[in-house]
């Protein structure tokens, strides 16, 4: 019943606060990928015809496919055939409130800080969608946003309680087709998050998903569906964690955000799993696809991104600006230390007329790290006036890492206006002493600095995560100056 | 009467692998105003750096002592939680991080080793009001980042809104080689005339006399070549202007 941590975090004086391991019974699928396992996850879901048939040809295609080689990173062959796909929570029924939780699962949230119960929530006024593994355990909040016919439930629920919907956008973003990572995904997902947004309507909290890897050698395949209809707002914040282990986990999630005529949506993530350790045994491989179509006129989706975690993270969220002066934002910090490798950036793609798009990146870099900005910035030829601003940033801290910038743009209308301005800087010793001269400790000058350099970015998140975000920089940085 | 407070004796220190400073003697009384003159290149500004501990100088031999304590065993910080502050001919940007901000991080580190605790926000903000309205320093100016984008003159008042805010024992001005804005300078003067309180001691380090016009000191010091070669009173700063540096430098 006791959730302990394990030993080796306590010995090695680990920094990573999340490494602890929930002893819960798992249903588990056996190792391994094909097409009887896709069904038996089906099956294990109680999924309609389509959505198998939309599995299935997800996993022929990806049997054509090869895993991508183009991004600067490096890492051990991933064995998919040495996975399992499929890992539940053992439990008969679905909770229908809080209560029926297991007990167990409530304390790990706890431990995640993530205020789960009903009255913590109020105060918070956050809504919480908790993906443990493979099922959504449970949805705090639902009925008051029902009242607005917000819909914020797993996706494995949305797909029996408004299979309409999930069939008319599900892959609509981002097909089965789009590559590798995302393809698999397509033909395995477990759960994920589901939001809808009607005409009119101002989501009036934050909604919030806290994704945990838990159950070993596991790969985790959510997928997150978000539609904003006409004239509606939401904010979206996505927060990971996953416990401490030697083993890569793999994580190949999908996110799909179509937004509609004069509607906005903004998606923060705070991803902060575990990066491995010091000599770079273990961690998350990250390998996610997420796209925003502006589909409607005047619509705008903004990606907010705080990237600590991670062994290997290959992460391009993007803007598909379709409708006419809709517009897309990406703001990001990428933090990598110790042997984390990150290739990382957005896509940027004007389509309709007047589109406009900002990217903001800022890469930090120490210890042995390496981290690419990869960034795509493309203005069809019907696309008149459409402006892009990019700006991207590296700190490097120490010497014995690196920080590469690969912005593509490709131009197709001779009105578009483009910029991009990218700069490479190191902490100087001349503001450290600065700092120290005015009484500040080296540690808390670096963490100031740092955040100075990330400021851009960490006032486009909502306040409270932005309190969380800036205690992450401070963690992951710990002793990768002097 | 007299308490010292920085005692520094037979100091040599290098940067790399070149001796700058050759057996410096001095030692600074509570309430006592030092002037540092001396030709281009003579080391000033390494010294003001030696006794703050920036990294990259090493000590070779001797000692420097503030309020009985040995200096070089300290770091940078705690040397500046111990009432140190120098006056920055160049004080550096610092992208990002606002003003009250890095001024709120300063003082309570500082508060933090002498065991008090973290400052009020309101009262903070009230002491910046106040303090920063006597040097001209407006609210605006304040929520900019540290330095960034800042004139001589508005760096100059930063630095002296830092310097009443943390109210050292020991004051440092450097202003070895700077071209002397007189306006920017007559602030920093004010600010450090406002500390003169009979406790407080400082040391300004300067090439030129006029500096001294503002803040008046008890003592003038000659160096050259890594130590003092000729010490007095005011009228010396008044002989140097009128003679320069030769008679000095040409005893090497």
């Amino acid at each position: 019943m006791n959730s302990q941590k394990p030993e080796i975090i306590d010995e090695s004086g680990d920094k990573y606060k999340y490494g602890f391991v929930t002893d819960i019974a798992a249903d588990s699928a056996p190792k391994g990928l094909n097409e009887d396992i896709i069904r038996f996850i089906s099956q294990k879901k109680g999924e309609p015809d389509w959505l198998l048939e939309f599995r299935l040809k997800a996993y022929e295609f990806w049997k054509t496919m090869k895993e991508p080689t183009w991004a600067k990173l490096n890492y051990d062959k991933i064995d998919y055939q040495d996975l399992s796909y499929y890992s539940a929570p053992k439990q008969k029924v679905a909770p229908k409130s809080l209560d029926e939780v297991d007990p167990e699962l409530l304390q790990t949230y706890e431990k995640l800080g993530i205020p789960l119960k009903e009255q913590e929530v109020l105060a918070g006024v956050v809504a919480v969608d908790a993906v443990f593994d493979s099922v959504s355990v449970a949805t705090t909040y639902r009925q008051k946003l029902a009242e607005q016919g917000i819909i914020f439930c797993s996706i494995s629920e949305a797909v029996k309680e408004h299979p309409d919907l999930v069939k008319q956008y599900l892959g609509s973003v981002v097909p089965y087709t789009d590559n590798f990572f995302a393809c698999l995904n397509s033909a395995v997902f477990t759960d994920g998050s589901f939001v809808y947004i009607p005409k009119g309507v101002r989501c009036p909290m934050e909604l919030s998903t806290y994704f945990r890897i838990n159950a070993k050698n596991t790969g985790q395949f959510e997928r997150t569906l978000i539609v904003a209809d006409d004239e509606s707002y939401v904010s979206y914040l996505e927060g990971c964690t996953a416990p401490q282990r030697d083993e890569n986990q793999l994580h190949a999630a999908i996110v799909e955000i179509v937004v509609n005529k004069n509607a906005e949506v903004k998606y923060s993530t705070v991803q902060n799993w575990y990066p491995g350790d010091k000599d770079g045994k273990g961690g998350v491989y990250n390998f996610v696809t997420k796209r925003a179509a502006c589909r409607g006129e005047n619509s705008k989706v903004s990606w907010t991104q705080v990237e600590t975690g991670s062994a290997v993270t290959w992460k391009y969220p993007s803007c598909v600006l379709q409708g006419d002066n809709s517009s897309g934002e990406f703001y990001s910090v990428a933090i990598t230390n110790n042997h984390q490798q990150a290739d990382t950036g957005t896509k940027m793609i004007h389509i309709g007329k007047n589109t406009s798009s900002k990217i903001i990146s800022k890469g930090i870099s120490a210890g042995f790290s390496n981290q690419t900005y990869r960034g795509l910035v493309r203005v069809a030829p019907k696309a008149d006036n459409a402006r892009n601003y990019s700006q991207c940033d590296s700190l490097l801290i120490g010497s014995h890492c690196g920080s590469h910038t690969v912005p593509y743009v490709e131009n197709r209308n001779k009105t578009a206006k483009l910029e991009h301005e990218a700069t490479t800087s190191k902490i100087s010793d001349e503001q450290l002493f600065y700092c120290q001269q005015r009484g500040i400790g080296e540690e808390e000058a670096v963490s100031l600095i740092v955040n100075g350099f990330c400021k851009e970015v960490m006032q486009h998140l909502p306040m409270e995560f932005a309190i969380e975000a800036a205690k992450l920089i401070n963690i992951s940085l710990e002793g990768s100056f002097g | 009467m007299t308490t010292p407070l920085l005692e520094i004796e037979d100091l040599h220190a290098r940067v790399a692998d070149k001796e700058i400073i050759k057996g410096f003697n001095l030692t600074i009384n509570e309430g006592e105003v030092h002037a540092i003159m001396g030709p281009n290149g003579a080391g000033k500004s390494t010294l003001s750096n030696v006794i703050c501990g920036k990294p990259g100088y090493e000590i070779t031999s001797g000692s420097i002592r503030f309020k009985g304590k040995d200096l070089t065993k300290m770091s940078a910080e705690d040397r500046a939680r111990e009432g140190i502050f120098l006056c920055m001919q160049y004080p550096v940007e610092i992208p990002g991080v606002a003003v009250t901000t890095f001024l709120k991080h300063s003082i309570n580190a500082v508060r933090k080793y002498h065991n008090l605790p973290e400052l009020d926000t309101m009262e903070f903000v009230k002491m910046v009001r106040e303090e920063g309205k006597k040097l001209g320093i407006d609210n605006e100016m304040i929520k900019r980042p540290v330095n960034v984008g800042f004139s001589g003159g508005e760096k100059k008042r930063l630095e002296t809104l830092q310097m009443n805010i943390l109210k050292p024992s020991f004051a440092i001005l450097d202003e070895a080689d700077s071209g002397l804005d007189v306006d920017a300078l007559k602030v920093v003067a004010e600010g450090m005339n406002a500390l003169r309180d009979g406790k407080r001691s400082m040391l300004i380090i300067t090439h030129y006399q006029r500096l001294l016009e503002y803040v008046v000191p008890d003592f003038v010091h000659v160096y050259a070549d890594g130590h003092i070669v000729k010490s007095g009173d005011k009228t010396l700063a008044a002989e140097i202007e009128k003679d320069g540096y030769a008679e000095y430098t040409r005893e090497r």
